[in-house]
């Protein structure tokens, strides 16, 4: 019995794991002011290329390495639309989340039957194969723990540098941060290269570990939940870490209830994750005034300094 | 005092936006202890001057000297790093952040949050401009935001203090106080950047002035040495407008609010409260008040944007509150709001499709289908009326500038004939010019009979033409009084919400 | 410094608008001569194979208004919704409902003459359409749930529900087990117009739509207020114009013509029920109606480039052995371009860094 408990805790965690990354990643952008829609196709174009780099090289950790610049290089291409060129943000988003589902179907097409060396859970003997304890804490994919790390240095950056100071002040008010001699666009620029580098990472966790293989839009819609999470954590990061392993139970839930014997066809239980985050974006939203109170002001909203 | 280089000194500044010269060649020099007025009307190139003083903005030509030495500000840094300090007219404040955050986000090195808050208070307490560090500034009022701000430059020591518009938002006694702030600076050997459009503030605080005029230097001079007509003069070229402006002879109540009640709009609003008010055919109200009072949601209320329970407003005797603005509109109600650009037109639409926006009921719409030629007539007759400077019916909106836009809203209201019309910051950044056009035209509007609402910050401008005034403070409205019987000062203390102020 | 900087103009250009989507094909076409030559085929050849050939034939002409069609007909309504900044992006699903819903019709009332059973099926379509579009515009008026993420949830959600319809309750009894349905009757299919080729009766509605969506936008005061309320939310409340009203013609129009697009599919080319009734057009409009200015006009000529784009995509797969996600690749650049070109509307663009600071 605990030890399936503890077997539903360490799936859940793995599920987990992309939504947190992508999310954390999201949460500092739309903190900087920016909404960036793209992060399903920045997450495709990471899986795709830490895959296809760890099928040449045999190299998971360069694959992750080649995930990370290639979902900041899409993160660049947003920023010089939307940042630089003053684009509708939301407009721009989606071309890049449609951008990368097609750049990703166009290189991976080769790739969609190879095999590559995963990242292995880590294996501590002494730690690892304590009973309970072990899978528990001990026995994850090194990406989990990374996650982990993740949403506590984005906390600590947010809240407790001075750093994250001047990034929440831009996407506060832009215009005053410009007025006090900040510079918002690079600032800007920053953060979305951020989120676009965790979004690839997130991509690389889905293709090099939690399944490794390549297929077209492998993602499924993944990159949008992350997007829906951010507010569902009302723009604080360690609500996203809660948000985002609620939803890798939902999406356990569906192998769940096929292993207990349950006759359900599975289109209908593959329907659970989407049909939820609806629920938990309506739920979350439902009060106004609290979502205007906890998102940044100047969220999605255009800023050049001339004007 | 004037010995040696003067502190900064500015020489041939240029600055273009397109085809616009914002400032044209111009030369200034502000000596250490003086304060220095720079004296223009809105759209004269004041802002810009000193946003280019501040490194925010870098001229296109034209040097700066700093203590006789030529230097490059090319960043707020650069400027803080000289011992510029910097006001702004539209406070560069993050209200979602507390007092000391945002002081540290104006401070260069990193200072500890302790520390930071103890010399906070210190500053703060040394020059009687109490502050809390950690309150968050969106619960504080627009005069203790202008505090902070003040009190982020003084951590700096600043040897050039710019101060833009700073008293448009202040009361009487909040002015006098400043100016006590300001003079004992001076007498420590800051010099002060005085940037206004108030004549009579300029003669009773500062020692020099240089006057601005459509971006060029027309003068400079001791003000006070000067009056008031000679000041204006040098300012906009010709002698002060006088409105015509008999006594009313009001009538039946044609507005009306009772015990009006409502919950603030957005989390950083102020709720009414029992607000009861009545404006009569033939008398301008006016409505006095600090920003942040509860002005934005009186608008909303009477003006229908939000609704309320039916009796809570009338209009000519009939319960309008549960409407909206098109159907309280068909009750004879006009509404020219504090936002031209986005509310009281949209920007990127022409003058004749904005006609549609308040009169879409007033025969420019057939059968669901809009008349084109009537909306373009109309557009045109509004631009007739008040000689609005634009290429025509097909202009679109954000090619005006804010007077001309602000007298086509104002045209395109009065055409509908209102029974009530309600104003909100009527002339707010409009020039001289058209802020008297545009005052002359509600006091015309108000003799033909009509029940004129004005919600100002501007005391000057209630006291020319309001008949009676009332104060909002807290989310409540005062009794209204003649101005006859009330003054600027009185006033002043009720805006501040002072507990027997009202009475007074 | 930046190698370029803006200057904002005093007023937008219309010149730039409407020179910024032309300016955008040629961009992307320049893009695909690069790419080409990357991946070692000879560009013009390439080029021509994708863009010229595949329409260098009346069937291909046929092709070409054939696909333009759903694409039209979806951007047109989602435009509707997206001038008044009301972003429905799930006409994908929206597609599908209408499809499943229509496809119902067909399956239930096979017996009836065309006359009775095509009407009910554009009517199903629409409203199945329309109602899967009500779910976010619910969302967003009673709980302000944000209507890109949800709609874009109802994507997954109507594809699943298509798969399991023809996997499990509809599946075809004598399809071998293939997860499709029966094939529709005659009298459940679209009339071909144009001999030699299959474009059918279902372009005339899209352009019976398109015409009627440009009077919509074009001369009445709603059409009027939804564009007030997406250029300045402000001025809508002033106006008294309902938020909530803007949300739902906005959500039920881009909704109703995905709907119907989905009845054109399974009624036209189609034929029956399949796991997947569109290759994307639910996407790929979105684009299209941005690329043409969300205006109606735009949109029937930027349908026509976007429709080329898919069938270059499926040349390019047998004349160039690429995959055909190529499409995709073009149509993500092209979007980008054109938001990238955008800028000269409200900006000049001054190459080089700011000119000294000169001394007099």
């Amino acid at each position: 019995m605990i030890d399936t408990l503890v077997g539903i805790v360490a799936l859940t965690l793995a599920a987990g794991t992309p939504l947190v990354i992508a999310a954390l990643g999201e949460l500092v952008v739309e903190r900087s002011g920016v909404l960036n829609l793209g992060v399903e196709g920045m997450m495709l174009i990471g899986a795709v290329a830490g895959f296809i780099v760890t099928v040449h090289t045999h190299m998971p950790w360069l694959g992750v390495a080649a995930a990370i610049v290639a979902g900041a290089a899409m993160a660049l291409v947003f920023a010089i639309v939307a940042v630089s060129l003053q684009a509708n943000q939301v407009a721009s988003g989606l071309a890049l989340s449609l951008l990368g589902i097609g750049l990703s179907a166009f290189v991976g097409q080769p790739y969609v039957a190879a095999v590559v060396d995963p990242i292995k859970a880590i294996n501590w003997p002494p730690l690892s194969s304590l009973p309970v304890l072990g899978p528990l804490l001990f026995a994850y994919n090194p990406l989990v723990y990374v996650s982990v790390a993740l949403a506590a240095g984005v906390h600590l950056f947010l809240l407790h540098s001075r750093a994250g100071l001047v990034l929440r002040a831009v996407g506060e008010s832009p215009r005053s941060a410009h007025a006090i001699g900040y510079r918002v666009l690079a600032i800007r620029y920053a953060a979305v290269l951020f989120g676009g580098a965790c979004a690839g990472l997130a991509g690389a966790y889905l293709s090099l570990a939690f399944t490794p293989l390549w297929s077209e839009g492998m993602t499924s819609g993944r990159g949008w939940i992350a997007l829906a999470l951010v507010v569902f954590a009302t723009w604080r990061p360690y609500r996203v870490l809660l948000g985002a392993w609620l939803f890798g139970a939902v999406t356990l839930a569906q192998f769940q209830v096929q292993a207990a014997g349950i006759e359900i066809a599975p289109q209908l239980l593959a329907m659970l994750p989407y049909a939820a985050t609806i629920v938990v974006l309506a739920w979350m939203s439902r009060d106004a005034a609290a979502i205007r109170r906890h998102s940044p002001a100047s969220l999605g909203k255009p800023f050049h300094p001339q004007r | 005092m004037t010995h040696g280089n003067p502190r900064l000194e500015l020489a041939g500044i240029t600055k273009r936006y397109g085809d616009v010269v914002a400032n044209d060649a111009i030369d200034l020099a502000v000596h250490a202890g003086e304060i220095h007025a720079l004296l223009g009307e809105n759209g004269a190139g004041k802002s810009t001057l000193s946003k280019i003083i501040y490194g925010v903005v870098r001229p296109d030509a034209g040097t700066l000297r700093w203590e006789g030495r030529a230097v490059e500000i090319a960043s707020p840094g650069d400027a803080r790093r000289l011992g510029i300090g910097m006001v702004f007219q539209h406070f560069s404040l993050f209200e979602s952040l507390r007092v000391v955050d945002n002081i540290a986000l104006g401070e260069d090195g990193p200072a500890s949050g302790a520390a930071l808050s103890a010399s906070i208070r210190g500053i703060s307490h040394a020059y009687g401009l109490p502050l809390d560090p950690s309150r968050y500034v969106h619960t504080m009022s627009v005069g203790e935001r202008q505090r902070v701000e003040i009190v982020r430059c003084l951590l700096q020591s600043p040897k050039l203090l710019v101060m833009d518009e700073p008293t448009s938002v202040l009361t009487p006694q909040a002015v006098e106080r400043l100016f006590a702030t300001l003079r004992s600076l001076a007498a420590e050997g800051t010099a002060i950047l005085y940037i206004s459009h108030k004549l009579a503030e300029i003669r009773a605080l500062c020692d020099r002035a240089t006057i601005l005029r459509d971006g060029r230097v027309t003068g400079e001079c001791d003000p006070r040495a000067e009056d008031q007509a000679s000041l204006a003069r040098m300012m906009i070229g010709s002698d002060l407008p006088h409105p015509r402006h008999r006594a009313a002879i009001p009538g039946a109540t044609m507005l009306a609010a009772r015990a009006l009640d409502l919950p603030a709009g957005d989390p950083f609003g102020t709720p009414l409260a029992g607000v009861d008010l009545d404006v009569r055919a033939g008398e301008i109200v006016g409505i006095a008040g600090i920003s942040g009072n509860g002005q934005r949601e009186l608008l909303a209320a009477l003006s229908g944007e939000r609704t309320t329970r039916a009796d809570a407003v009338a209009i000519d005797g009939v319960g309008v509150g549960h409407l909206g603005i098109a159907a309280r509109r068909r009750h004879g109600l006009a509404y020219v709001p504090e936002e031209r650009q986005g509310r009281g037109a949209v920007p990127e639409l022409s003058l004749a499709d904005n006609t549609l926006l308040s009169a879409s009921a007033q025969g420019l719409v057939r059968h669901g289908i809009v008349d084109r030629r009537a909306t373009r007539a109309r557009a045109r007759d509004a631009i007739a009326a008040f000689r609005v400077k634009a290429a025509g019916p097909d202009a679109l909106a954000e090619t005006l500038s804010g007077g001309n836009l602000q007298k086509f809203i104002l045209a395109r209201e009065m055409q509908q004939s209102p029974k009530v019309l309600i104003a909100a910051q009527p002339t707010w950044g409009v020039d001289i010019g058209a802020s008297a056009e545009i005052r002359q035209a509600l006091v015309d509007l108000r003799d033909a009979g009509a029940a004129v609402l004005v919600v100002s910050e501007d005391l000057d401008e209630l006291f020319e033409i309001a008949d009676r005034i009332a104060v909002i403070a807290r989310g409540r409205l005062s009794p209204a009084m003649p101005v006859t019987g009330t003054d600027p000062e009185a006033i002043g203390l009720a805006m501040a919400g002072e507990p027997g102020a009202r009475a007074a | 410094m930046a190698p370029f900087r803006l200057e904002a103009r005093n007023a937008p250009s219309s010149l730039a608008k409407w020179l910024a989507p032309p300016l955008a094909a040629i961009a992307m076409v320049a893009c695909g001569f690069v790419l080409f030559a990357v991946l070692g085929k000879d560009p013009v050849a390439a080029l021509h194979a994708f863009f010229v050939a595949p329409v260098a034939t009346r069937y291909g002409i046929g092709e070409l208004l054939l696909k333009a069609s759903p694409l039209a007909l979806i951007a047109t309504g989602l435009a509707i919704g997206y001038r008044a900044n009301v972003w429905n992006i799930g006409a994908e699903g929206q597609l599908a409902v209408g499809a499943i819903a229509a496809g119902g019709v067909a399956l239930a009332l096979d017996a009836s003459g065309p006359l009775v059973v095509l009407p009910l099926m554009f009517v199903a379509g629409a409203l199945a359409g329309a109602l899967w579009a009500a779910i976010p515009a619910w969302l967003r008026t009673r709980c302000n749930a944000n209507e890109i993420l949800t709609s874009l949830m109802l994507v997954y959600i109507a594809t699943l529900l298509l798969s399991y319809m023809v996997h499990g309750p509809w599946r075809d009894p004598e399809g071998f087990n293939f997860p499709q349905s029966r094939m529709f009757a005659a009298s459940a299919l679209l009339p071909v117009i144009v001999e030699g080729t299959r474009l059918n009766a279902g372009t005339l509605v899209t352009l019976a739509v398109v015409a009627a969506a440009w009077l919509f936008v074009a001369r009445t005061l709603v059409g009027f207020e939804m564009r007030v309320a997406g250029l300045a939310p402000g001025a809508a409340q002033y106006a008294g114009v309902s938020p909530a009203k803007v949300v739902w013609i906005g959500m039920l129009c881009g909704g109703a013509c995905a709907g119907v697009a989905g009845v054109n599919e399974i009624a036209g080319p189609i034929g029956q029920l399949l796991p997947s009734v569109s290759p994307g057009y639910g996407f790929a409009a979105i684009i299209v109606a941005f690329v043409g200015r969300l205006h109606p006009a735009g949109i029937v000529v930027a349908s026509l480039l976007m429709s080329l784009l898919y069938l270059g995509g499926e040349a390019a797969q047998v004349a160039l052995a690429l995959p055909s996600s190529i499409t995709g690749l073009f149509q993500g650049t092209l979007l980008l371009f054109l938001l990238a070109a955008d800028v000269l509307i409200h900006y000049r663009v001054r190459i080089g860094a700011r000119t000294a600071m000169a001394t007099p």
